[in-house]
C-alpha cells in the first residue's frame, strides 16, 4: 500500500484518477471530486479518502464502541458513545438475565461498557449490544479519548500500534471505535500508556511513527524501572 | 451611513485615513484550536477586530422542537462583549446582534453538509471582544475556520469582506471612520472556491457601476483572505509533518 499525504481543506479538488474517491469526498460538478474535510488525503491500492484531523464519531454496523450508561430506563439503557446522538441498549441485548424495572443492578450510569453496533437507521437513531464474543462491562481501569478519525492509528496495522503499547507498559488496553480507549494496569503504567496514545494522536499524519514510538517507550520504560529501585 | 462630517477620509494621493490604498486589506491573524473544550476554536485579528469564535457538536438539537428530521441545524449566536466598542454596550442580545446572528447561520448553512446530521445542531458562538467596524465578515471567516477545524464536513469554506463607497470613491475593507463617515457598506460573504455569494448586506445606496466595482473588488480580495484561512489551518500540521518526516 502506498500512502501519500497531502493537507486539503473543504472544496479542494480531489485527484478521482488515482483511485476511486470514497470517505470524505463529495461531488461537485461533472466528474469531478472535492473533499469535505479539513484533512489528509489517503490513497489505498483503490480507493482515495480525506481523513479528517478531528471530528465526531459516525456510528457503523459492527463497529465495536466504548459506551457510557447516561440513563436507565425500565428496559432500555441509553448510552453516550461519542457521537452526535446516543444510542439504545435494550435489556435482552445482553448476556444477562435481566427483568424490565429492575436493570439498574447490571448497569448503573457512569458505567463504561465494551459493545457493538446492531443497527442504523436512515435518522441516525443507533442501537448496540453486549452480545458477542469478548464484549462486557468494562470494570475498573482508566478512560482516556482520542478524536475517532485517529483510532486506525492508534490500532496500527493488524493492531501492531496498541500491542505495542500493551508489551511495553505492561497494561490491558480496549480500543473502542469511537475514540474512547480503556486502560488498566498499574498506575504509572497506565499514566505511560495515556501519553503514548496521545503522542499517537498528535503524530498521526506524520510517517514513521511505529518506529519513533517504539524508541519513546524504550527511553520511558528505562525511566520506570531506574524509579521504582 | 451618510452622517455629515468635514473629515477628509481619503488625501489627494488617494491614501486613506489609516495609510492604506484603496483596495488595501487592514492585517488579518487568524489561530486555530485556541480553546481547549470546544470541538473547534478560532480567534481572529483583523484591523482592530478582536474575535473569538467556538463551535460545538455536532449533537442533538434541544429543544426538540427546532429539530430537522432532514439536517442539522446550525444556531449561530453572534454576541459584543460589554467593553468591545467605544461606550458601554449594554449586554445581551439585540435588535443588531439578532439579525447578524441569523446572517450567519445562515451562510454557515450553505457551506456545511448539513443532510449528514439529521436532527442535529451545531453551535457557533461569535464573541466580539473588540469592535473596529466589519466584525459580521470578520466573525464568519473566523467561524467557517473554527467549523472546519471541528472536523464537520463542509463543502466550501467561507470568506468574508467588505467594501463601500467613502468620500466617492470605492473602497476595500471598511474601518471604523470610513463605516461611521462613508456613503455605503456593502458586507459580502463568499464560497472560497465556487465564488457563490452566501450573505450579502447593504447599507447606503450605490449605483450599479459602483455596485459591480465593489464585488469585483471583494471577490479579489477573498482570494487573499482565502490564503490566511488556509495557512490557519495547515500551518502546525504542515510544521509538525515537516518536522517529523512525512508530507
Amino acid at each position: 500500500m502506498t500512502e501519500t499525504k497531502q493537507i486539503v481543506m473543504p472544496g479542494d479538488p480531489i485527484d478521482g484518477s488515482l483511485g476511486k474517491p470514497r470517505n470524505g469526498v463529495y461531488k461537485c460538478g461533472d466528474q469531478q471530486f472535492c473533499s469535505s474535510y479539513f484533512g489528509i488525503v489517503q490513497v489505498s491500492d483503490q480507493f482515495i479518502d480525506v481523513v479528517p484531523f478531528s471530528g465526531p464519531y459516525y456510528p457503523r454496523r459492527g463497529d465495536k464502541v466504548i459506551g457510557k450508561v447516561i440513563e436507565v430506563g425500565p428496559s432500555m439503557w441509553t448510552i453516550d458513545i461519542n457521537s452526535p446522538y446516543h444510542t439504545l441498549m435494550h435489556m435482552n441485548d445482553t448476556p444477562w438475565r435481566t427483568n424490565a424495572g429492575d436493570i439498574k443492578k447490571y448497569l448503573a450510569p457512569g458505567d463504561y461498557i465494551y459493545a457493538k453496533v446492531m443497527t442504523l437507521n436512515d435518522i441516525r437513531e443507533s442501537w448496540i449490544t453486549l452480545k458477542d464474543v469478548g464484549l462486557r462491562k468494562l470494570e475498573g481501569g482508566h478512560m482516556t479519548s482520542v478524536s475517532a478519525p485517529k483510532v486506525p492509528r492508534i490500532i496500527g496495522k493488524g493492531g501492531s500500534m496498541v500491542n505495542m503499547i500493551k508489551d511495553a507498559t505492561g497494561t490491558r488496553i480496549v480500543v473502542g471505535q469511537n475514540g474512547l480507549i480503556w486502560i488498566d494496569g498499574e498506575s504509572e503504567n497506565v499514566m505511560i500508556a495515556i501519553s503514548a496514545v496521545k503522542m499517537v494522536e498528535n503524530e498521526a499524519h506524520t510517517t514513521g511513527l511505529t518506529d519513533r514510538m517504539q524508541k519513546y517507550l524504550n527511553e520511558v520504560k528505562g525511566g520506570v524501572n531506574g524509579n521504582s529501585k | 451611513m451618510g452622517t455629515a462630517s468635514d473629515i477628509k477620509l481619503i488625501d489627494e494621493k488617494g491614501i486613506r485615513i489609516d495609510g492604506r490604498s484603496l483596495s488595501e486589506l487592514r492585517p488579518i491573524k487568524i489561530e486555530t484550536d485556541v480553546l481547549e473544550r470546544a470541538d473547534g476554536s478560532a480567534y481572529i485579528e483583523w484591523g482592530g477586530n478582536k474575535i473569538m469564535v467556538a463551535v460545538y457538536g455536532p449533537r442533538e438539537a434541544y429543544p426538540k422542537h427546532t429539530q430537522d428530521i432532514d439536517k442539522a441545524v446550525i444556531k449561530a449566536r453572534y454576541n459584543m462583549a460589554a467593553f468591545s466598542v467605544d461606550e458601554r454596550k449594554r449586554p445581551g442580545p439585540d435588535r443588531r446582534s439578532v439579525e447578524i446572528s441569523k446572517v450567519i447561520s445562515e451562510a454557515l448553512q450553505c457551506a456545511i453538509i448539513v443532510e449528514q446530521f439529521p436532527r442535529a445542531q451545531i453551535d457557533v458562538y461569535i464573541e466580539v471582544l473588540q469592535a473596529d467596524a466589519g466584525t459580521r465578515i470578520a466573525g464568519l471567516t473566523a467561524a467557517s475556520v473554527a467549523v472546519a477545524a471541528a472536523g464537520i464536513p463542509m463543502r466550501d469554506l467561507v470568506v468574508g469582506c467588505t467594501a463601500g463607497k467613502v468620500d466617492g470613491k470605492i473602497v476595500l475593507d471598511l474601518g471604523k471612520e470610513e463605516d461611521n463617515f462613508g456613503q455605503a457598506d456593502l458586507p459580502m460573504g463568499i464560497l472560497a472556491k465556487s465564488g457563490k455569494i452566501v450573505l450579502m448586506q447593504m447599507d447606503g445606496d450605490l449605483t450599479a457601476e459602483e455596485f459591480d466595482e465593489a464585488t469585483t473588488m471583494i471577490y479579489d480580495a477573498t482570494k487573499r483572505i482565502n490564503d490566511i484561512q488556509r495557512e490557519a489551518l495547515a500551518g502546525k500540521y504542515r510544521a509538525l509533518a515537516m518536522e517529523r518526516g512525512g508530507e
